[in-house]
């Protein structure tokens, strides 16, 4: 054992296409990090930007949406979706003050396994190297400062 | 008092909130005349004169109805919810900012010394000697104390539990008048309760349902603030104009106030019904409705909506998931 931190990622699939890819490295036994939770969706369209939110105050310390490659959705167009919503969720989960890296989306087809399991290991150690989020629960947040203490320096804060 | 001896007790209070509520309540006109008839009025602070000792004198559990409005921002705010809870049978988170922090739940995007730093420091400011508020101060008469800050503002429901939720920045006065007719009736023994937990004084559907805007097919190639399109078409959904309206994620209730008069709606009315992350399902629905594929194309039309946590979580931050930005969470203890 080791004291190196291990990152636990939540890792979003779609049935047709990158599952089949996590499913082809398992079944030619190419190994890949434990690190990732994979949760199967029909369709990387499915994925509420709920589901995102949840992993990060549940204590991910990072999110991986994976779907089929543009123009390759079994749904048409659903992938096209999911990736307007990625790029949107960024933009809000920066302003909360996540690293960008900390949600990465991630297109493989279902004959790139190796390609799927390198993918993974890459962003395991992208994340390792982030340090874990320890996003507050609500109680956190109820322990009174003083506003006098609070404040370090007198920057000019725009109003 | 005594006259009023078997009347059910009747409390309201505010916490970290604008009195907007408070209003609302007053604008209920001549119905408010049957909240006194039917209740005797212990603990209001904006309208009747009241000290806290008098609450922490009366027995626990003896106020029936208490609606609660205002988040829970410093001490003195929590004191007074656990106080209140404790005191009353019907605890009622009252608007917005008690359901989910509504606009100073806004404050939660930055730690709290920063706060104080834009309220005490800033250009537009005053504040030639640097004074800053203190927590406790001496004058010849004694110490003096202010309530602590928390780091984050917190909706009711993350400090005590909570009986019924009423949304709405402020909640309708029709809906205010049509819950106080309920109570009413409750305490005549003429109707039940709703189960424990429930929104109440709302519709069970989206405001897009109670818009009478024309809806069609959305292809969105540009975000555009409402200022900026000119003319707004009067009939045709504010969304496929283009306009980030928040219909399609906020509770009915409200019957579509804003859009009715031109207006986007802004999500004063919180989540609809089942939705667990009101910001979440914003997101879904402006992302889907924009017409392109490219990257670069999305990022540019996204840039149309400039501030995009104000715009998502105007009211709901503070009751969102996530709750407060990463540096407002880890601001520790003084």
């Amino acid at each position: 054992m080791t004291d190196q931190f291990e990152p636990t990622i939540i890792g979003f699939t779609c049935n047709w296409c990158s599952y089949r890819a996590a499913d082809m490295a398992g079944t030619a036994r190419m190994k890949y990090s434990p690190n990732v939770r994979l949760i199967r969706l029909m369709c990387s369209g499915r994925l509420d930007p709920t589901f995102v939110f949840k992993a990060f105050a549940g204590g991910a310390d990072a999110v991986l949406i994976t779907g089929c490659h543009p123009g390759d959705c079994h749904y048409v167009e659903q992938n096209y979706k999911a990736l307007r919503r990625y790029l949107l969720l960024k933009r809000v989960l920066a302003q909360m003050g996540i690293e960008p890296q900390r949600i990465k989306l991630l297109w493989a087809s279902a004959a790139e396994g190796a390609i799927f399991a390198a993918e993974i290991n890459k962003y395991v150690e992208e994340v390792r190297a982030l340090g874990p989020l320890h996003w507050g629960k609500s109680g956190n947040g109820s322990k009174p400062i003083v506003p006098d203490e609070a404040k370090e320096s007198r920057t000019e804060v725009p109003a | 008092m005594t006259a009023n001896g078997n009347k059910p007790k009747f409390a309201m209070y505010w916490a970290a909130s604008c009195g907007g509520c408070e209003i609302a309540v007053l604008n209920i006109h001549e119905k408010i005349l049957d909240v006194d008839a039917n209740f005797d009025v212990v603990f209001w602070p904006v309208a009747m004169d009241a000290k806290y000792k008098d609450v922490e004198a009366m027995e626990d559990g003896s106020i029936l109805l208490t609606l609660f409005n205002g988040g829970i921002r410093n001490e003195e705010n929590e004191h007074l919810a656990k106080l209140l809870r404790r005191k009353t049978k019907i605890l009622v988170a009252f608007g917005s900012c008690a359901c989910e922090g509504c606009i100073p739940g806004l404050a939660n995007l930055c730690p709290v010394g920063e706060i104080v730093q834009t309220a005490f420091n800033t250009i537009s400011t005053d504040n030639p000697h640097g004074i800053y508020p203190r927590t406790s101060y001496d004058v010849p008469e004694g110490e003096l104390h202010i309530p602590k800050l928390a780091p984050i503002l917190r909706p009711l429901d993350q400090v005590v539990d909570v009986d019924y939720y009423m949304p709405g920045c402020p909640p309708e006065s029709h809906q205010i008048a049509a819950v106080v007719d309920l109570v009413i009736k409750v305490v005549r023994g003429e109707a039940e309760l709703p189960p424990k937990g429930c929104v109440i004084g709302v519709g069970d559907s989206t405001v897009c349902d109670e818009c009478p805007r024309a809806r069609n097919v959305k292809s969105i190639t540009e975000f555009k603030r409402i200022q900026d399109v000119a003319p707004v078409d009067p009939t045709l959904c504010l969304l496929e104009q283009g306009i980030p309206c928040n219909g399609p994620a906020t509770r009915s209730g409200c019957n579509a106030r804003c859009p009715n008069v031109g207006a986007q709606c802004i999500g004063c009315y919180g989540p609809a019904e089942g939705v667990l992350d009101y910001g979440a399902r914003l997101i879904s629905a402006f992302a889907s409705v924009i017409d392109a594929k490219e990257p670069e194309e999305i990022e540019r039309i996204l840039d149309g909506i400039p501030d995009p946590v104000g715009q998502v979580y105007r009211f709901n931050l503070a009751g969102s998931l996530l709750k407060a930005n990463m540096d407002a969470w880890r601001v520790k203890a003084g």
